[in-house]
């Protein structure tokens, strides 16, 4: 029974349905609206902790395959599968989901069914995202999930809302819809949109670098890089904070994702050819969008920039590799470089996380995300103030947190390939420390700056819980990171492999 | 193969089942003494299912051409015509309800708008050029009539006005060039034209000639940039009520003209029509779509949005029958299907939040709709973004098909120009979801329509919902009967 579970169609659509339930329940019963949500928030994490202890790390084949025939017309399959980039994505997605509905838990008053069932509806078509293995169907999951997190920003958001999520949906629908002419092409081609097909698929240079420059429009976007990131300040600095938490922690990672699945696989040659100017792209945004956050008065929008200085990173990871393969072949450099950002997407996932329900839970109270209107916050919480310690280190890249992680490997493996490049992120280090501890010192530190912080409360139960649940989870992958890397090395020692080899006709 | 009168009468019974019943129609309104003339609205629905019922029962397997090829039944027209029908039968439901919350309920209205169906049906079926013209005329000459019916509106009377004559200058353009084709090749038949043009050797100009004003023609009927003027201020003028007919089931009807005249008639001149249709669906996309934005009244803005998805619907035209790279005008078939199910929810929307003393037309007037009504503002969420092309709608997948089958003849340019302004054209859309979620409510507004129209608006944006996630089937329908 156990054994042919649908694992995967339950991840994408047990939420959507508790999503329906939800929005078909209407406010009337509050109580019972969100405990529901919670419980099917809690099943998906469960399904995903199942597919976890069920993944076989040895193989390199998509697992839990799920296979039936959608548009039989033009071969459109229903096609699901995971392999070892995914189901760390997807135990990321059903775990942050729990901590939003946990954290809108008092905090929402307004519509409170159709905020938690958008959360849900979106939990499900980001976990669509990562288990299709069909192309179009990863575009209806990819596209589709613009449109609760449309109205999760235009409705609960805050005063510039309205311009932010606009700005939001245009932006990733614009890159997105490139990816779509790139993926017919494909089709045209080679007749079939299963993702596999495609990585088989032998293309001329100038057609993969046609293709790249598709699919980096839609990343890009996503991830985000410089110069294309400036959706993001707006987006997060307006969003409610589970808004935040849900684009700061999956959808930026959409992006990564996207590079990972699409761009190296598919068009191997050309990201090689262009991987000097990613590479340049992702330093710009490690160190000038570093030097941008240490400027912000917000501090919403301080971890905003900050997301995208870190998300670098994941960039740098993936296509310092193509230069490591030069150098060395598929080998072990090679991989490290992948597995760093594949780390640090995860450790990003839950440390900006965390940032943002730290920023959330001193604005239910004071209503105010300046820097300057806090001051001597330690005096009056003082555990908020351990957790947001930790979270700041973490931010910063401290040794023992999940935050260093990523970045060592990922600035250990540049400077296999080149050590000025190693130089160049490492700043990342220095920059990162020097805008999250002053923040952290100038809210946290100091004497009481006022009345309203003297009269602040301490985090509550609720509140102590999902931070206990990060900080726990932070601390777990920065000492012991090795079942993550054991779970992503199979699959990443395989697209080594594939990427190595050229695929020009 | 020719076939004796009698046998060949066979092949219109739906048609002649519609005159016949619109006849009926009016003779049973004279006699009608209840103001809310029930019978004559039942009568005309029931007319309309029975035409519905006649034709899939005559739905043949390959194509027959009666009446020396003047008249054609295939399975294109089977699926146009049941189409129109269903159409019409939803704006017949909508209208009833719009005139008598009005108290301008007359008879004749559908009476006229069974004659606009009946001319429909003849251009969908018709494989000469004098049928094309003579469905062509019935229909817009109903039409004109369905626009002025309110006599008391000063602003339906210029929209009737306007209407007529462009309508009737489209018309006479369009005359003209099947007067040239005809001077030309001597038959008026369209596959028989189709023939001469494959097998005349000399000069092409004159051809190409009478081919500009084929294509003016239809280009005014679908609302293509720049024949396009008529289009926003009929629409504006009109009752709500006429204008969801004339953004639906004419549509539908155009299609038919379009793609009888261009790819069975005049196919050998693919290359000089491809062309022509290519600067008209860029230049629809681009100003329909940019105009739209500028709009504050909800029946312009969709009308601009009209003209812009006659620009896809032309794109979707352009494979016509290359099957050698293995693309037909399928992907213009669903896209048009498509279509008319978008418009009839939206512009019912549009009657739906209206009453009797208050027009909803302006952007404004669906300021914090959701606050109220939040079922409603969910079912027009569903029309907006599926309108503007998001997954996992129905319109997702229409424009998906047609920029498949652009990139599958080789136009990448044309797919990314198509895109891109799919993507401008999500601002105005989401612009109604903006005032109707994020914004706060001026005033109250209540919804005065009843059960009927309340169930109808809910099944059409579910159904956009529906085969938004189980298209396949429809696909699958739109590909197979263009094989025969």
């Amino acid at each position: 029974m156990l054994q042919s579970l649908p694992i995967l169609s339950l991840l994408v659509w047990a939420p959507i349905l508790g999503g329906a339930v939800v929005l078909c329940a209407g406010d009337r019963m509050r109580d019972s609206v969100k405990l529901f949500a919670l419980l099917v928030s809690l099943f998906a994490l469960l399904l995903s902790i199942l597919l976890y202890l069920r993944f076989d790390t040895a193989t390199v084949l998509m697992q839990f395959v799920e296979y039936s025939e959608w548009i039989s017309t033009f071969n459109i399959n229903y096609h699901l599968g995971v392999d070892g980039i995914s189901v760390p994505l997807i135990m990321l997605t059903t775990f942050t989901t729990v901590l939003v509905v946990i954290a809108g838990w008092v905090v929402i008053e307004a519509r409170l069914s159709q905020y938690l069932a958008s959360f849900l509806i979106l939990e499900g078509l980001m976990n669509g995202v990562f288990v299709s293995m069909d192309a179009i169907l990863f575009y209806f999951f990819w596209e589709a999930m613009l449109i609760p997190m449309f109205l999760i920003i235009g409705v609960w958001g805050g005063p510039r809302r309205v311009y932010a999520t606009i700005k939001f949906f245009l932006y990733t629908f614009l890159g997105s819809v490139f990816m779509l002419v790139a993926l017919l092409y494909l089709y045209s081609k080679m007749g079939s949109f299963y993702i596999l097909d495609l990585y088989r698929l032998p293309l001329s240079l100038e057609a993969q670098k046609w293709i790249f420059i598709a699919f980096l429009l839609a990343f890009a976007v996503k991830v985000p890089m410089w110069p294309v990131h400036t959706w993001l300040p707006d987006a997060h600095v307006e969003a409610p904070t589970g808004g935040s938490v849900i684009l700061a922690a999956i959808m930026l990672k959409m992006g990564g994702y996207g590079f990972i699945r699409f761009s190296l696989p598919i068009t191997p040659d050309a990201s090689a050819a262009l991987a000097n100017f990613m590479i340049v792209l992702s330093l710009i945004a490690i160190v000038y969008i570093g030097f941008v956050a240490l400027v912000q008065q917000d501090m919403k929008k301080l971890i905003a920039y900050s997301s995208v200085s870190h998300m670098g990173f994941v960039t740098l990871g993936f296509f310092i590799v193509f230069s490591l393969i030069n150098q060395s072949g598929p080998g072990t450099d090679a991989v490290m470089g992948l597995a760093g950002g594949m780390m640090q997407m995860i450790s990003h996932g839950l440390i900006s996380a965390a940032l943002f329900l730290c920023v959330g839970v001193m604005y239910d109270r004071v209503h105010s995300r300046q820097i300057t209107d806090y001051g001597g916050v330690a005096n009056t919480m003082p555990v908020f103030a351990s957790f947001m310690m930790l979270f700041a280190m973490a931010n910063a890249g401290l040794p023992g947190t999940s935050g260093f992680v990523g970045e060592f490997l990922v600035i250990l493996s540049s400077f296999h390939a080149n050590a000025w490049i190693a130089v160049a992120a490492a700043t990342v280090l220095v920059l990162g420390a020097a805008y999250t501890l002053w923040m952290y010192k100038r809210v946290i530190f100091g004497g009481v700056a006022n009345e309203r912080v003297a009269g602040l409360q301490d985090v509550s139960l609720r509140e102590t819980l999902f931070l206990a649940l990060l900080a726990g989870a932070v601390l777990l992958l920065g000492l012991w990171p090795a079942p993550l890397l054991e779970l992503m090395e199979t699959t990443l020692n395989h697209l080594a492999q594939h990427i190595s080899q050229s695929k020009i006709i | 193969m020719t076939m004796p009168i009698t046998a060949e009468m066979m092949y219109v019974i739906p048609e002649l089942a519609l005159l016949a019943l619109a006849c009926l129609v009016l003779v049973c309104d004279v006699f009608s003494t209840d103001e809310n003339k029930p019978l004559t609205y039942w009568l005309a629905q029931v007319s309309l299912v029975v035409v519905i019922i006649l034709v899939i029962c005559l739905n043949p397997d390959a194509r027959i051409s009666v009446f020396n090829q003047h008249f054609i039944l295939d399975p294109l027209s089977t699926v146009l015509k049941v189409t129109v029908c269903a159409a019409s039968v939803i704006v017949f439901l909508f209208s009833y309800h719009y005139f008598k919350t009005r108290g301008q309920l007359q008879g004749e209205y559908f009476v006229i708008g069974l004659f606009a169906v009946l001319g429909m049906l003849v251009m969908i079926s018709a494989y000469s050029m004098l049928t094309v013209y003579l469905g062509l005329e019935l229909m817009s000459l109903s039409l004109y009539a369905m626009v002025a019916m309110n006599r008391e509106s000063g602003t339906a009377s210029e929209a009737a006005m306007k209407y007529f004559v462009l309508g009737a200058l489209a018309s006479g353009l369009l005359l003209y060039g099947i007067s040239i084709l005809y001077g030309l090749s001597g038959t008026l038949v369209l596959p028989e034209l189709a023939g001469y043009i494959s097998s005349h050797s000399g000069s092409r100009i004159a051809l190409t000639f009478g081919l500009v004003f084929v294509v003016v023609g239809i280009a005014f009927k679908l609302g293509a940039v720049p024949f396009h003027t008529w289009l926003p201020d009929v629409y504006e003028g009109s009752p709500t009520a006429v204008t969801l007919f004339l953004a639906s089931a004419p549509k539908v009807a155009a299609f038919a003209m379009a793609v009888r005249l261009l790819i069975d008639g005049l196919q050998p001149l693919h290359v000089d029509w491809q062309g022509m249709l290519i600067i008209l669906s860029v230049l629809s996309m681009a100003a329909g779509n940019i105009i739209a934005i500028s709009q504050t009244n909800i029946k312009r803005m969709l009308a601009y949005s009209a003209i812009a998805h006659a620009g896809f619907l032309i794109l979707g035209i352009l494979p016509g029958l290359e099957t050698g790279a293995g693309a037909t005008y399928a992907a213009a078939l669903f896209y048009v299907i498509s279509y008319v199910i978008m418009s009839l929810g939206a512009f019912g929307f549009i009657i739906l939040s209206g009453s009797a003393d208050h027009e909803a037309d302006q952007l404004t007037d669906f300021k914090g709709f959701a606050e109220f009504n939040p079922w409603f503002a969910f079912i027009m969420l569903l029309f907006m973004f599926s309108l503007a092309g998001v997954p996992p709608f129905l319109g997702f997948w229409a424009k998906w098909f047609v920029i498949k089958e652009v990139i599958a003849i080789g136009y990448i340019w044309l797919a990314i120009l198509a895109v891109i302004f799919s993507v401008v054209g999500a601002y105005y859309y989401l612009r109604i979801v903006k005032l109707m979620y994020f914004d706060q409510p001026d005033t109250m507004p209540a919804i005065g329509a009843g059960m009927q129209v309340r169930l109808m608006i809910s099944f059409n944006g579910l159904a956009l919902l529906i085969l938004g996630f189980v298209p396949g089937e429809l696909i699958r329908i739109c590909t197979t009967v263009l094989m025969g």
